[in-house]
């Protein structure tokens, strides 16, 4: 009684796991296939946009080629420069400024101190694009969109101005590391910028990787504010303006291929930076100071 | 000054002390910034102050006080084509701009507020000095006060640039982007060929105008503010749940290869959003794959497609299964790390209790998971009310619906927005929606972090 008692336990247990590993194969396959669908597009060797089948006839990587040679139209390297230079400068400038927000608000008690964090809350709140149109007029007035640079450094300010109002994670790392280190500095004459600088910083070196990545690919995917910024200006353009105006009515049937693989060309970064996040951001979490 | 002058507060430098009991030289400074410096031969920190009164004065005679006086009647002089009797021809005449005399409006008040502080501080500097010299000590050097802004003062160092940003690049905006929904900025009042006016508290009044006109949008704004809240709803729960359960699978003792499951999920994490979306997007046009995949399999015939995104109802589905589709990747790994956070002994505790794996779920999991996630949750609904990217570039807010003011079926309130300001110029509305989703996500917000331990007691690990 009892041995059939465990067969049939056990038989419902290996039922149990052959469903679950056959619906996590089908729930794979869909989340897969939109990416293999990708991949197989940008290879297509026959041109046009929608054909009647999934699996290409003949494989080719001249759709690849074109983007890089065929600048008649489509400027793919420019924008993909342009794109990469923006979006290092406006890493580094968001990444200073959350930092140091960040330790403010962790270290330093002051009279505003709460004030700004409350504004910072309510700010948050805003839809951005409420003062999208606000911004370009202001830049318009500075004279900030006159030539194609000036543009890029209007899209890097953009992007890093109020980069000082996301300052809650970092701030939440910061928290972690214990107040004894900072204090025993204090003893020895320290002051709290070298604090900052040679205690905190140091410490958060995994962070400090999280925030620039993460401050990079922001400006590296964003469309709208690009949009709103760059205008018509072809050469100014960021790769993802260029790659939304490849399936645009005039452009679809010759370059929907060279799409898929301007898109499988900006995706590789983007999937090596974030297996890095994932790797920081893991360590992050665990805290600073271990033990 | 015969009287017993009364006892000044110890330590305490704030501007209403300094003007009660500081000398008249303290008084003083409010009007010429740094006197207080100055007479304590602090000299370099004095020249610091009166330079920026200067500046300030300067600028105000120059161009700022005429910008408050076009601020508040927001130019009277329209463009008008007048005729060149020398020429015989018509001539473009340039009026006032109603929209640059509203934004130097709004930087005219800002650079005063500034100058305000500079006040305060110039007056609480001067009193600090006297304060100081009274209580017998010396006066600080210029190099002691540059050496405290790198140890007691270093908020402030640390502070000035990344505020200046956010000042320039959201609060101005945000001000001006607020005072437009107080006017009448449209395509009808566009500068600089015509000018607009002040209108009060009309625009506001017309969200609850049901009636059909024009400019009565109250039939727009409910139904799309209903949808988006709707959509925000399914949006956070279904990635939420979707993603818990996903994860408990994953991290089930019996199942085999998590890696590579997990890899296979993170995998559509590794593109870009505006790539998936607009890969979707196509996938499931009219002659898209996903309608050739289901004319070849026979679901449907050879002339039809399914109207994913072209039939409003469907549309919405969609719009919800899509994220569901980009979404759930992210919970799960985020999840992934918590689940293993729950302490083992709950569940072993369980498990001699005779628990089933739902009743687990119900009474250890999901409890546990709300009680770490709530506020996650609340942050994440928000952000779906102004998930813009999703519906953008899936849907552009279509099919569009005729009887709605320049809006379609699946339009979120940031995605029409959007549209009323860049393709429709409607200006004020515009700002008044944006204020309309403000108000919205502030009263989730305030239930939000009124109900978290960790705003309300943040020093509770340190």
């Amino acid at each position: 009684m009892s041995i059939n008692k465990t067969t049939s336990m056990k038989t419902k247990k290996t039922v149990t796991n052959v469903l679950v590993h056959v619906i996590l194969a089908i729930l794979s396959i869909i989340w897969v296939l939109p990416i293999v669908f990708v991949i197989l597009t940008s290879l297509r060797a026959e041109p046009g946009s929608y054909v009647s089948y999934i699996i290409p006839k003949e494989f080719t990587l001249a759709n690849y080629q074109r983007l890089f040679t065929d600048k008649s139209m489509i400027n793919f390297p420019r924008w993909f420069m342009n794109t990469f230079v923006i979006a290092c400068c406006s890493c580094l400038v968001a990444t200073f400024f959350v930092l140091c927000v960040s330790y403010v608000m962790s270290r330093l008690r002051f009279k505003m101190r709460k004030k700004f964090m409350n504004i910072a809350l309510i700010l948050g709140m805003f839809p951005g694009f409420m003062s999208m149109i606000a911004i370009y007029y202001i830049l318009k007035g500075i004279g900030l969109l006159e030539t194609a640079t000036l543009k890029h450094v209007a899209l890097v300010i953009v992007y890093s101005g109020g980069a000082g109002l996301g300052f809650y994670i970092v701030k939440g790392f910061f928290d972690t590391i214990p107040r004894a280190i900072d204090e025993a500095a204090f003893i020895d004459g320290a002051t709290k910028w070298d604090v900052f600088t040679k205690i905190t910083l140091p410490l958060s070196k995994p962070m400090i990787v999280y925030t620039l990545l993460t401050a990079f690919m922001g400006p590296w995917v964003d469309y709208i504010f690009a949009k709103v910024i760059l205008g018509n200006d072809k050469d100014a353009y960021t790769i993802a303006i260029g790659l939304w105006q490849m399936l645009e009515m005039e452009y679809i049937q010759r370059y929907y291929t060279s799409f898929y693989a301007g898109c499988v060309i900006i995706s590789i970064p983007i999937a090596l930076l974030f297996m890095l996040t994932q790797k920081y951001y893991v360590e992050s979490v665990g805290g600073a100071v271990k033990g | 000054m015969f009287k017993k002058q009364p006892q000044a507060p110890l330590k305490d430098y704030s501007i209403g002390t300094a003007l009660l009991y500081g000398s008249n030289i303290t008084r003083l400074s409010a009007l010429i910034f740094g006197l207080g410096n100055f007479c304590h031969k602090q000299i370099a920190k004095g020249l610091c102050f009166l330079v920026t009164e200067i500046l300030y004065i300067y600028y105000m005679v120059v161009f700022g006080a005429n910008s408050i006086v076009n601020f508040i009647s927001l130019g009277t002089k329209q463009q008008a084509e007048v005729f060149n009797e020398k020429l015989g021809i018509y001539e473009y005449v340039l009026g006032d701009n109603s929209m640059l005399c509203l934004l130097y409006g709004v930087i005219t008040m800002f650079i005063t507020l500034v100058f305000i502080l500079f006040m305060i501080a110039s007056v609480k500097s001067a009193y600090f000095v006297e304060y100081e010299v009274k209580l017998g000590k010396k006066p600080a050097t210029f190099r002691q006060d540059l050496f405290s802004l790198k140890d007691d003062k270093v908020h402030v160092s640390l502070l000035t640039l990344p505020t200046l940003g956010i000042v320039m690049f959201t609060i101005v905006p945000l001000v001006f982007m607020i005072f437009i929904a107080f006017t009448n900025y449209d395509k009808h009042h566009l500068p600089p060929g015509k000018l607009f006016d002040w209108v009060g508290f009309e625009n506001f009044k017309n969200i609850f105008n049901m009636g059909s006109g024009a400019g009565n949008i109250g039939k727009t704004f409910f139904p799309i503010l209903g949808w988006t809240l709707v959509w925000a709803f399914f949006a956070t729960f279904t990635n939420y749940f979707l993603g818990m359960i996903l994860a408990l699978v994953i991290n089930r003792k019996d199942t085999k290869w998590k890696g590579f499951w997990r890899f296979n999920f993170a995998l559509s994490i590794a593109i870009p959003a505006f790539v998936s979306l607009l890969t979707m997007r196509t996938i499931f046009s009219e002659s898209g794959p996903m309608n050739v995949l289901l004319r070849e399999l026979g679901v449907i015939s050879h002339n039809y497609s399914v109207p994913f995104w072209s039939d409003g109802t469907l549309a919405k589905v969609m719009v919800i299964l899509v994220n569901i589709w980009i979404g759930v990747p992210f919970t799960m790994l985020n999840h992934t790390g918590i689940l293993q956070n729950i302490p083992n002994d709950l569940y072993e505790a369980a498990d001699v209790e005779g628990a089933s794996p739902i009743v687990k779920f119900f009474r250890i999991t999901l409890p546990y998971m709300l009680f770490v996630t709530g506020p996650y949750l609340i942050t994440t609904f928000i952000g779906n009310i102004n998930n813009f990217n999703v519906i953008f570039l899936l849907t552009g807010g279509g099919p569009v619906k005729l009887d709605y003011y320049f809006a379609g079926e699946t339009d979120l309130l940031v995605t029409w927005l959007y549209k009323l300001t860049m393709t429709e110029k409607d200006y004020k509305m515009g700002s008044v929606i944006g204020i309309m989703i403000f108000i919205i996500s502030a009263v989730f917000s305030l239930i939000a972090y009124r109900r978290t331990a960790a705003y309300k007691n943040e020093e509770a690990f340190q």
